[in-house]
């Protein structure tokens, strides 16, 4: 696909932790709209394509456009967010010492500059965002509670309540299904599905039956670049996946 | 918007406190004045000049608190902002000395005159207007802090290194004030102090003045520092200490909010400064000391890190500690001093404040649960209703930045 056309574009990107190469020639293109999930053993290089998009990592070479035109590897973190992007970690990252209310509120999309929120007072409108939210990550009765008294997977879903809250284009959500118990990961692939009616979603994950239920066109990475991309069926069949996937 | 972003600078705990406070700075100064000598009530002119100094310390430490409990960043020279203020004031003082020095000079200040100065430096004029030297209290130690903090925190320097380069800050200027040459008395400093305003510095009215004066400072700068802590702003600020990266991710320009909240402290260490310069008389270099700033770090930590209740009261225990035993046992006294940072800092890691009021909630929510299995219907979930709960004295975050220096990953 051309890259006026895209949400995200990378061509050809390339980063080396001395001189290891964790990407590798890495071309990958995601249409406005699209879901799109991406497996690959671990040390694929998955995290960081996500670094590298984000902003927290520079390519030592190689292209990513967002939006068709806005090179991101100029931007930083914060400014990359603000273009649109959001980013769930792999290791749930919420802010411990604030409440599950506080921790929505600080994601909001809202001014973010030092003198807006010096004098935010917050109005209705957001206060229903915010009970929205919980209602959606079902954390309503946890509002008042600190982030550092949730359990893992209440985390993880703060996390993606949090993204949601950014209002992003895109959402990178990595491993949002780690650690998670079987009940929990459905109803997680469920939320997913939700978001990805109205939002641009790239979604990381290991657990097969996981991808399977987004149902979504698959991209394989391998040493850092695309092995096979596909519907799920279509990756399995072919005999490289699996010889990634069940060692050599 | 305005009256709201004060508003939220009070609740029952400020109430007591400002209640307290406001309390000491009538109080304090009327039993000096008012009561006759031989009163058991009267209050000797040197103990308000003492409290008065503990003041000052007071909101030195708030603004440290302010930076390192609400922001993670940890200074180890806020003693120079406090001395930059503090040389601020002594210029003016110095300036209002006119003829009744040693050598007589009209406008020379006497070490001028025996450095055998002919005209006074440049960066002297102005400072015998009173106006003058209060701006300066504030935009010098802000402007330093401003140009110091816009490159340290750009280039994203955190942690222990941002320790060390604030140490590095205030050493160098200390090696700078003790230079002859740089106009400011060397060694000796400035002192021999005459007036303040026209008010005799030595004279009682005038004591129990600057004591009145730096109490209501106190006040002032605590209720701003509430302000921001309890605005949104403070969440961020609270939300960089925790996870300096990730608020980057939300979109937050973390450098800016440092860049905002260290200037301001810087300012109000400066006022400090500027209110403790006339009450001991003296402001020499040993001000800029690298020990000073970790002092100050010490008061907060044993205070409780992360309430500014608990800053103003570290300094004040701290140094009453201090008076008393180099008074009585000069010898230990840094020996008592270390040995207190580590006992706070294994024992009562969110220090006094910080402890009380963890204990306070977790009592509560004790006696809440209790109350719901008798049968009553409130559910046992009532929260700490903190807006951040209040800091370790240890915190370590790992430092992200670009290839390298990644957040550790944990194992997939
Ligand atoms: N900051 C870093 N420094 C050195 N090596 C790194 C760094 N980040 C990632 N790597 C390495 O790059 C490879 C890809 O890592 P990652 O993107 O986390 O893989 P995945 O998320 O697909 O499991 C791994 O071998 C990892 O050890
Ligand atoms: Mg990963």
């Amino acid at each position: 696909m051309a890259r006026a056309s895209s949400l995200l574009y990378l061509d050809g990107v390339s980063v080396s932790f001395d001189g290891f190469k964790a990407l590798n020639e890495l071309s990958l293109t995601i249409a406005p709209g699209e879901m799109r999930a991406i497996i690959g053993p671990n040390g694929a290089g998955k995290t960081t394509m996500m670094d590298v998009i984000t902003g927290k990592t520079r390519p030592d070479s190689g292209d990513v456009y967002f939006d068709g035109a806005v090179d991101l590897t100029g931007e930083d973190e914060a400014s990359i967010a603000e273009l649109g992007i959001g980013r769930k970690f792999q290791k749930p990252t919420v802010f411990e010492s604030h409440t599950v209310w506080d921790n929505l509120e600080l994601a909001l999309k809202a001014p973010r500059e030092p003198f807006a929120t010096l004098f935010h007072v917050i109005a209705n409108g957001e206060k229903k965002r915010i009970e929205s939210l919980l209602d959606l990550i079902r954390l309503g009765n946890k509002r008042h509670e600190l982030a550092a008294n949730l359990s893992h997977g209440q985390k993880q879903w703060l996390e993606i309540g949090m993204l949601l809250a950014q209002d992003p284009k895109l959402l990178l959500v990595d491993e949002p299904a780690a650690g998670m118990t079987d009940a929990e990961t459905a109803e997680t692939a469920d939320l997913l599905k939700d978001i990805a009616k109205d939002h641009s979603v790239v979604v990381v994950e290991h657990d097969m039956a996981f991808v399977r239920s987004l149902g979504v066109k698959v991209t394989v990475l391998h040493e850092g670049s695309v092995l096979a991309e596909g519907s799920l069926d279509h990756v399995s069949a072919d005999e490289r996946v699996v010889e990634v996937y069940l060692g050599r | 918007m305005m009256s709201s972003f004060l508003f939220r600078a009070m609740d029952a705990r400020a109430g007591i406190f400002l209640a307290i406070l406001g309390a000491a700075i009538i109080l304090v100064p009327a039993s000096n004045l008012l009561v006759p000598e031989n009163s058991p009530f009267h209050v000797p002119t040197y103990a308000v000049t003492l409290m008065g100094k503990y003041l000052t310390y007071a909101l030195l430490a708030l603004a440290v608190d302010l930076v390192w409990g609400y922001c993670g960043i940890l200074s180890l020279g806020h003693a120079a902002f406090f001395a930059l203020g503090g040389y601020a004031m002594g210029m003016y003082l110095m300036r209002q000395i006119g003829t009744r020095g040693v050598y007589g000079d009209p406008i020379l200040p006497d070490f001028m005159v025996f450095l055998n100065w002919q005209d006074l430096p440049w960066y002297w004029s102005g400072f015998d207007m009173f106006w003058f030297a209060a701006v300066m209290i504030l935009l010098v130690p802000g402007a330093l802090a401003f140009i110091f903090g816009w490159f340290a925190f750009r280039s994203r320097v955190t942690g222990v290194y941002l320790s060390i380069i604030t140490q590095a800050l205030t050493y160098a200027l200390l090696l700078a004030f003790f230079r002859n040459d740089m106009g400011f008395g060397g060694n000796n400093g400035l002192t021999d102090f005459k007036d303040i305003l026209g008010f005799d510095i030595q004279a009682d009215t005038t004591r129990a003045g600057l004591f009145a004066a730096s109490g209501l400072a106190l006040v002032v700068c605590f209720l701003i520092c509430r302000a921001v802590t309890r605005s949104k702003l403070g969440k961020v600020l609270v939300a960089v200490r925790d996870a300096e990266s990730r608020t980057r991710f939300l979109g937050y320009r973390v450098e800016h909010y440092k860049l905002f909240v260290w200037t301001l402290s810087a300012m109000m260490a400066g006022i400090a400064g500027a209110l403790y310069v006339p009450q001991v008389g003296i402001i020499n270099p040993g001000e800029f000391a690298p020990a000073n700033s970790i002092e100050v770090v010490i008061w907060v930590a044993v205070g409780g890190r992360g309430t500014l209740v608990g800053a103003v009261l570290g300094a004040v225990l701290v140094n009453f500690a201090k008076t008393w035993f180099t008074a009585a046992l000069p010898d230990i006294w840094l020996f008592a001093l270390g040995g207190l940072f580590v006992v706070v800092t294994l024992f009562l890691p969110k220090g006094i404040v910080g402890t009380i009021s963890g204990g306070w909630t977790a009592l509560r929510q004790r006696k809440i649960s209790s109350d719901y299995e008798k049968g009553s219907d409130e559910p046992p979930s009532t929260p700490p209703q903190s807006p951040s709960a209040p800091a370790n004295i240890i915190h370590c975050e790992p430092v992200a930045r670009f290839p390298g220096t990644t957040k550790p990953q944990p194992a997939e």
